[in-house]
């Protein structure tokens, strides 16, 4: 199920070449474990987003491996190094193989 | 609807591979203590949703795992040539009161670990 996804990210509209900026990214997203029962006792198969990557310019900033225990709507904080203008990239990858993108222009 | 389970149980195993338990990522090695900063909180009310942070300069990758979860392995975190500092923070379940485990791989492919123990009200992973 990935109806109503919906990446949302922040990130400062300009820096200076070789600032550290703060990035925060959330995305909306049942993230079904796999762990949980429906009312009849079955198990609720698991959907989740897999992994989340940044990158800059092409450049890679963070790559995350995500398991079930990441909660519903992930949410990630990290920081960046901006050497120039550019874009930030930021993708998630569904368990059914949706791909998720956001891009944010970034001047210097 | 019959495949499914099928799927997402055949979807589930690069998940092992991927953050598996603190055992498979340190593959016989020891994890010392170092500066590695682990940030939980000590009492969770919700289980489903509880912040962690981490703090491991000079990690390539760091790895958390929640030790009393139904897959301990929580999530992988692999820095690039543009991260900016080795810390990141997200929010996590946890089933019940537990231990947090965050091990660093550090740049000499030596390893770090922390531990937090969080005290959960309510669990995250149904049942």
């Amino acid at each position: 199920m990935a109806s109503g996804v919906k990446p949302r990210v922040k990130v400062p509209s300009s820096a200076s070449a070789g600032d550290v900026v703060t990035i925060k990214t959330l995305i909306s997203h049942p993230m079904e474990s796999g762990q949980r029962k429906d009312g009849d006792g079955n198990l609720i198969p698991r959907s989740i987003i897999n992994r989340f990557t940044c990158d800059f310019n092409g450049q890679n900033v963070v790559d995350v491996v995500m398991a079930p225990s990441i909660s519903t709507n992930p949410y990630f904080e990290f920081e960046a190094t901006v050497p120039e203008a550019g874009e930030f990239k930021f993708t998630w990858y569904d368990d059914d193989g949706d791909v998720y993108e956001e891009v944010k222009p970034i001047s210097v | 609807t019959a495949l499914l389970p099928l799927r997402a149980f055949a979807q589930a195993d690069p998940d092992a591979e991927m953050v598996g338990t603190p055992d498979e990522f340190l593959a016989g090695a020891s994890a010392g203590e170092g500066d590695l900063t682990l940030t939980a909180p000590e009492i969770a009310e919700n289980g489903n949703t509880v912040p962690i942070a981490f703090d491991a300069p000079g990690a390539v990758e760091v790895r958390i795992f929640a030790l009393g979860n139904p897959t301990p392995g929580v999530g992988t975190f692999r820095f690039g040539p543009l991260a900016g500092s080795r810390t990141a923070s997200t929010r996590i379940r946890l089933a019940g009161t537990q231990d947090v485990q965050a091990i660093a791989k550090m740049e000499d492919g030596s390893y770090i670990t922390a531990m937090k123990t969080v005290k959960v009200t309510i669990g995250g992973c149904g049942g």
